[in-house]
């Protein structure tokens, strides 16, 4: 009988206990604690970035340790090895180099703890990080092609304005361009230059284009980047053209800048090359902690922006400044 | 000497404060963890730090050492990969290189009689534009050399780790100490610092001393390149931009006095951990802006500047016995 009665005991608190060691974590992931290891704060982008992830962060109630490295890798890898101390449930590397995180993922993987890369690529071997969240440069490119094909019904020419040359951001904007403007007959690249993502390099291919052309032809200027179209608006206007208006433009990045040349009629639409990586790295925590496999890769895609909110988006976006 | 001791008490004071106040405020400051993490993450700022310790102690200044390292981490990392030398060969290339160019600094210094400032400040734009030079993009190294190194490391019950490169970094501080303070190449950088005419009159070579002091700096900034390298398995040439003002800030901050000639080796350990100790309670935190460990320092540094300004201008440092009484 005491058997029995012990029995019923232990399958109770087994019972009890069961459901307790093997919950699954709230899709939220409310709770956990995560280290954040981010590059630093070196341009508006990084800051709207660490700022999005933070604000995410405190929406799903996750206690998030956050550490800006100031651009030094020594400080991310030192960050890294604090939150292991911790104890941390999960650890997000937004990596400043790709190489030299072997050791140091390595002792997170030894203790267990996840790590998710953000951004930036590394080198490190595949089984050391859990999956990487990016933006989808390719995307950006089909976006921005796709919007161009529809402004003008499929009839372009269009000189392009190329990132820094073998960059993957301007590879893969090039490629998913070219991927959507090859489905229409009638639109086309005439001419293509690198302005190395620069506003000083975007007006003085974009002069060169305008002297080798009669701008009368040309009818959309893309630029992998919001930078140099900004450089190309001035180099159009000192030649007299009308920029977002005799000559379309399209870009990619969506920083505080374009919007308030769009609101001024100076351009056309931006692409946006999105800050708000945080979600996404925190469900594939999340995911990962709940015994999912994760793909290689977690692509993030922004949307596409136009002069009619271009107003409130500068006020937004630069802060009110 | 009572004078002379007080700036490494009060540093050793602060350190032990400042953890005892990390400790009560996360536990796990409590595990062998968190001072490894230090010792490993500081090992190449130490290494250096114990090379500026002889320069700062000889009267000089060495600015040259941030760019050393970044250099010394490409040209390794090259070496070994494009040319295919074992990574120790590429070290023994690089450390020759190292006191050859370190040598050279303290040359100049000497026979051409223009400050130290000038000069390594010349070398740090030489040594980092050379980085730049041998490669724009930071360089992998894959060699199995490396990971059996990664993977030399001892384990504590409380999973602490004694890295391979955290005992190098204990073993030069150590090999520091016995140079500074037992041998007479040590005597005659505390004398040069002192007062140089002194020191003339005294017989100690100058020269010599001058330019081994520099080589010596050289040496231990390539050392802690190669130690850069092993941690981050990479050579890269914006590595480290800015860490001699660390490893002054260290020194200074260890009770060593700016103008030379007093000081402790065991105070740059200090003063290391000091930096180590700040950093990681802003990591654990995760919530205060990390710049405030330049605040801190900042701020530290102030204090311990002020101090020695007091301790040396109430009474004169070097008194000599016969004036006593």
């Amino acid at each position: 009988m005491r058997f029995t009665k012990l029995s019923i005991i232990l399958l109770v608190v087994v019972a009890l206990i069961v459901p307790t060691t093997f919950a699954q974590v709230p899709e939220s992931g409310e709770g956990l604690t995560i280290g954040f290891a981010q590059v630093g704060s070196e341009s508006a982008w990084r800051t709207a970035f660490s700022e999005a992830v933070i604000a995410e962060a405190e929406e799903r109630g996750i206690n998030l340790l956050f550490s800006d490295g100031q651009q030094r890798q020594e400080n991310q890898i030192s960050a890294i090895r604090s939150f292991i101390a911790q104890g941390v449930d999960a650890i997000i590397l937004a990596p400043v180099v790709e190489t030299g995180w072997d050791e140091v993922l390595q002792e997170a993987a030894d203790n267990e703890i996840p790590v998710v890369i953000v951004d930036r690529n590394v080198t490190a071997d595949r089984s050391l990080w859990v999956t990487r969240v990016s933006s989808d440069f390719v995307h950006e490119g089909r976006l921005a092609a796709a919007w161009l094909a529809q402004a003008t019904a499929g009839d372009c020419a269009i000189v392009e304005l190329q990132g820094t040359v073998g960059s993957s951001a301007a590879l893969d904007r090039q490629q998913g361009f070219n991927e959507v403007i090859a489905l229409f007959d009638n639109m086309e690249i005439v001419l293509t230059q690198s302005g190395d993502f620069t506003r000083t390099g975007g007006k003085e291919v974009m002069e060169s284009f305008l002297n080798t052309m009669d701008p009368a032809e040309i009818c959309a200027v893309w630029a992998h980047n919001d930078d140099m179209l900004i450089g190309a608006t001035q180099a159009m206007e000192e030649a007299g053209v009308d920029p977002g208006d005799d000559i379309l433009t399209i870009s990619v990045d969506a920083i505080p800048d374009i919007f308030l040349a769009m609101s001024e009629g100076k351009a056309n639409a931006t692409v946006e090359l999105s800050p708000n990586m945080g979600g996404p790295a925190f469900d594939a925590v999340v995911a990962y902690l709940n015994g999912e496999t994760l793909p290689d890769w977690v692509p993030v895609a922004g949307g596409i922006y136009f002069p009619d909110t271009a107003a409130e988006e500068y006020e937004r976006r630069s802060g009110g400044e | 000497m009572k004078s002379r001791i007080f700036p490494l008490i009060a540093t050793i004071v602060v350190f032990i404060l400042l953890y005892m106040i990390g400790w009560q405020r996360f536990p796990a400051f409590g595990t062998t963890r968190v001072v490894l993490n230090i010792l490993t993450d500081k090992s190449f700022l130490g290494v250096a730090a114990v090379g500026m310790t002889f320069v700062i102690l000889s009267g000089g200044i060495d600015l040259s050492v941030g760019s050393i390292i970044a250099f010394t981490s490409i040209f390794c990392a090259l070496l070994i990969k494009d040319v295919g030398v074992h990574p120790l060969g590429a070290f023994a290339i690089a450390l020759a290189l190292g006191a050859a160019f370190g040598g050279a600094m303290g040359a100049i210094i000497h026979y051409l009689k223009i400050p130290p400032f000038i000069v390594t400040l010349a070398g740090m734009f030489l040594a980092r534009g050379c980085a730049f030079l041998l490669s724009e993009a930071s360089v992998p190294i894959e060699h199995p050399f490396y990971s059996d190194i990664s993977g030399m490391y001892y384990v504590f019950e409380d999973k602490g780790r004694l890295t391979f490169v955290a005992t190098l970094f204990v073993i030069v501080l150590l090999v520091g100490l016995i140079i500074a303070h037992f041998t007479r190449f040590g005597r005659n950088v505390y004398a040069l610092g002192g007062d140089k005419n002194s020191a003339l009159l005294l017989g100690v070579p100058i020269a010599r001393t001058t330019i081994g002091v520099y080589m010596l700096s050289s040496v231990l900034a390539t050392l802690a390149g190669i130690i850069y390298s092993l941690y981050t398995r990479s050579g890269y040439p914006l590595a480290t931009v800015g860490l001699e003002l660390d490893a002054i800030t260290a020194v200074v901050i260890g009770g060593t006095l700016l103008t030379g000639g007093v000081g402790y080796m065991a105070g740059t350990l200090v003063g290391v951990l000091i930096l180590g100790v700040i950093q990681t309670y802003i990591n654990f935190d995760g919530g205060l802006n990390s710049w405030w460990t330049k605040i801190v320092i900042g701020a530290l540094l102030f204090v311990f500047i002020a101090l020695q300004k007091v301790l040396s201008s109430g009474r004169p440092v070097f008194k000599l016995p016969s004036l006593k009484r």
